[in-house]
């Protein structure tokens, strides 16, 4: 069982979970973009209340989503190996270019050398995976202070945000 | 060159304490060997044959004597007294352990020196023309460019985990293209468009190993201010739609191929121009602030050709043909462009003892400002001297055995460290370069020949730039044996339009190689007329009479 990562501690505290295309939809699920794109209709109060999350797979992209994403209170993207990098475009363009402002998880292959660059691409919530040391997870979001490109935790490149 | 500020500084200890933390849990079991590689790769360590190898970054072939100084002294305390420079102008220590890799990047820290990114599937060295700067052709120095791309590029976010590596490449010389630009992931030349304006033609797609393939222009001009965010639309639809799959069709030239030239330039224009605006747009205060650590040094007031030169050329013929050969003309007039040759016969290509790192540094300290440039060609630059002192600078680096007059010729060879270090090679190539500088080691025969780039790499990876040799080398393995592929007609766009060689036909045994080669240079000695290249003649004569001429008539 993945430990959840949100607000800069660990929580046991989060009520959604990923729902098959064949059960049923709840409240607190994250549903595939298929399942929503077909049954928008009838899922859009769940949603209109907060109460519906979407789960991406790495290989679709932000653009899939676009302003849909904000029908979803929360949205997942899928490392399903820590090697993928995909998931960070996918996190950028959500949150820069569709303006997401909900819960952005990283699932899936989630450890402790890439929360740095997951929460510099707009992650805010982070299952990592279940061997990895917390304290040391913790200590990897501050890896660099003043890192030189924007992105979406530092909107300004650093040439930009300092005097030079 | 360029200085580091406390935010560079920052920003590079940080990175040393943070592998050297990401070391220590490796060591005590906390991370897996598959999870470990890609941190040790972007740090620069592989793990070879025989120990891992470290390959440090010398961003565009720039260093000064200082830093140097501190990788002879790397290559003295944790390795075997040598390191060797590639061809895209970083240095490789090969004997390093890998516990001491934390220190020695603690170290090269202290001179701003690092193995970021030079290895891993991320945005890797930008490298350029080793005499950027200093010649009067290049339309503006491209190294401030290269530095806005390196600060870029550096722990970018988005793309540390990219399908396969990236490789940037920047010329500022129309016509005359040292950096290889048509063989990188993306290729930036500098340009002015008719209005007068400064920017870039941007190319992409092109790269070497199993499938090489030339770039194509992606985009005529691109203003300026733009450089980052281009890239950055660039890579994202890379990174988005590169195939992960298979590594060995993960680059972005087979994307290119697979969506074609104008879909792909249709999916970056539009990426782009959401982002171009955006505030990754360069400003004009960041270019002049950049452009400021590459301004020139303080030249002396000095006169072309001086008497000290015209004598001493005069009274020394073997002096006279360095000057030739390895010395360059220089932008400002009383001063030259010295290559000091690293292809001493005996020694691996680019091989050098931190006893004449040293030296050199001294030489360089004594003569050229301190300041440095590694070379594609596997070679060193000093690139500020003056002429009057050409004649000492030539007698102690004749004494180091660094002024083979050489350079361009045929024993100015291109070779990977191969299958004596690379894990990965199928086939030794050292061997067989060494076994070319004994064959061809008349000097009379290299001027005959002229100008010729032979390259040799141990495997398909290509490190070796093979493809781009006008004659290439590739060993191959054939049921456990080393054999090797002979190439012709390749260009790195050094001189003439770049292009990709063609394989001569069925591969030799190790000790065919000498002769084979041979056969290739006498029918072209045969048939040159006024003055042709190498290259001009195989173009002229066709690639079938010398696959005849090697190979015998097929009846």
């Amino acid at each position: 069982m993945a430990k959840l990562i949100k607000s800069g501690a660990f929580t046991n505290d989060d009520p959604w979970v990923v729902v098959a295309d064949d059960e049923m939809v709840q409240e607190y699920n994250l549903i595939s973009l298929d399942r929503w794109i077909h049954q928008q209709a009838e899922l859009q109060p769940l949603a209109s209340r907060g109460k519906l999350g979407l789960y991406l797979n790495s290989d679709q992209t932000a653009d899939l989503v676009a302003e849909q994403c904000r029908n979803f209170a929360v949205i997942s993207v899928d490392f399903p190996k820590f090697t993928d990098g995909r998931g960070y475009s996918a996190a950028r363009l959500l949150r820069e270019q569709y303006h997401y402002a909900g819960d952005l998880r990283a699932v899936g292959d989630v450890l402790i050398d890439q929360l740095f660059f997951m929460k510099r691409c707009g992650f805010s919530s982070y299952a990592l995976r279940e061997d990895q040391n917390e304290a040391n997870a913790l200590a990897a979001f501050s890896s660099f202070s003043q890192p030189y490109q924007a992105a979406v935790d530092n909107d300004k490149p650093l040439f930009n945000r300092v005097s030079r | 060159m360029y200085q580091y500020d406390e935010y560079d500084q920052q920003i590079l200890n940080e990175r040393v304490a943070q592998f050297k933390q990401q070391t220590e849990r490796y060591f005590a079991g906390e991370i897996a060997e598959d999870e470990f590689l890609p941190l040790r790769l972007q740090n620069g360590i592989y793990v070879q044959r025989y120990a891992p190898m470290l390959r440090v970054a010398i961003p565009y072939g720039t260093l000064n004597s200082k830093q140097l100084r501190a990788l002879a002294k790397v290559a003295r305390d944790y390795d075997k007294g040598y390191g060797h420079f590639s061809t895209r102008q970083n240095i490789q220590f090969n004997w390093p352990e890998l516990k001491d890799c934390p220190q020695i990047l603690a170290e090269l820290a202290e001179v701003q020196m690092h193995a970021v990114q030079t290895s891993g599937n991320c945005i890797r060295n930008t490298t350029t023309d080793e005499y950027a700067g200093v010649i009067a052709e290049e339309l503006v120095d491209p190294r401030p460019y290269c530095e806005i791309i390196r600060q870029w590029s550096t722990f970018h976010p988005e793309f540390a985990f990219l399908p396969r590596k990236f490789k940037i490449a920047v010329n500022a010389v129309e016509g005359s293209d040292r950096a290889a630009t048509f063989v990188h992931d993306i290729g930036v030349h500098i340009i002015r468009n008719e209005a007068g304006e400064l920017g870039y033609r941007i190319l992409i797609g092109g790269g070497l190993g199993r499938t090489p393939i030339l770039g194509e222009v992606i985009r005529d001009f691109l203003p300026e201010q733009d450089l980052l965010t281009y890239l950055e639309a660039a890579i994202r639809v890379y990174n988005q739609f590169g195939r992960r799959d298979n590594k060995y069709k993960a680059r972005i030239k087979i994307l290119t191929k697979a969506l074609g030239i104008e879909r792909m330039k249709e999916l970056v224009e539009a990426e782009w121009d959401r982002i171009k605006d955006s505030a990754t747009r360069l400003t004009q205060v960041e270019l002049d602030r950049v452009k400021q650590h590459f301004i020139d040094p303080e030249y002396a007031a000095l006169e072309n050709n001086p008497a000290e030169l015209v004598n001493a050329k005069a009274e020394n013929p073997a002096f006279a043909r360095w000057l030739e050969r390895n010395v360059r003309e220089h932008k400002q007039a009383g001063y030259a462009v010295v290559t000091l040759t690293l292809k001493q016969k005996g020694t691996a290509p680019g091989d050098v003892t931190d006893a004449q790192m040293d030296a050199v540094a001294d030489l360089s300290d004594q003569f050229s400002f301190g300041d440095l440039r590694s070379t594609h060609q596997q070679n060193l630059v000093l690139p500020n001297v003056e002429q009057r002192q050409l004649f000492t600078l030539w007698q102690q680096a004749k004494a180091l055995g660094l002024a083979t007059p050489s350079l361009g010729l045929l024993t100015d060879m291109i070779c990977c460290p191969g299958g004596d270090f690379c894990a990965l090679a199928n086939a030794k190539s050292i061997p067989v370069a060494e076994d070319l500088q004994v064959r061809f080691d008349d000097i009379d025969f290299q001027y005959d020949i002229g100008e010729i780039d032979l390259n040799i790499s141990g495997c398909m990876n290509a490190c070796g730039h093979h493809h781009i040799g006008n004659i290439g080398i590739l060993g191959v393995d054939k049921k456990g044996e080393e054999f090797y592929q002979v190439s012709l007609g390749g260009n790195s766009g050094g001189r003439g339009a770049a292009s990709i060689g063609k394989i001569l036909g069925p591969s030799f045994s190790r000790a065919q190689v000498p002769d084979v080669i041979a056969k290739v240079l006498q029918l072209y000695v045969e048939k040159r007329i006024d003055g042709e290249s190498f290259l001009e003649s195989y173009k002229r004569i066709g690639h079938d009479t010398f696959k005849e001429t090697v190979y015998g008539k097929a009846d």
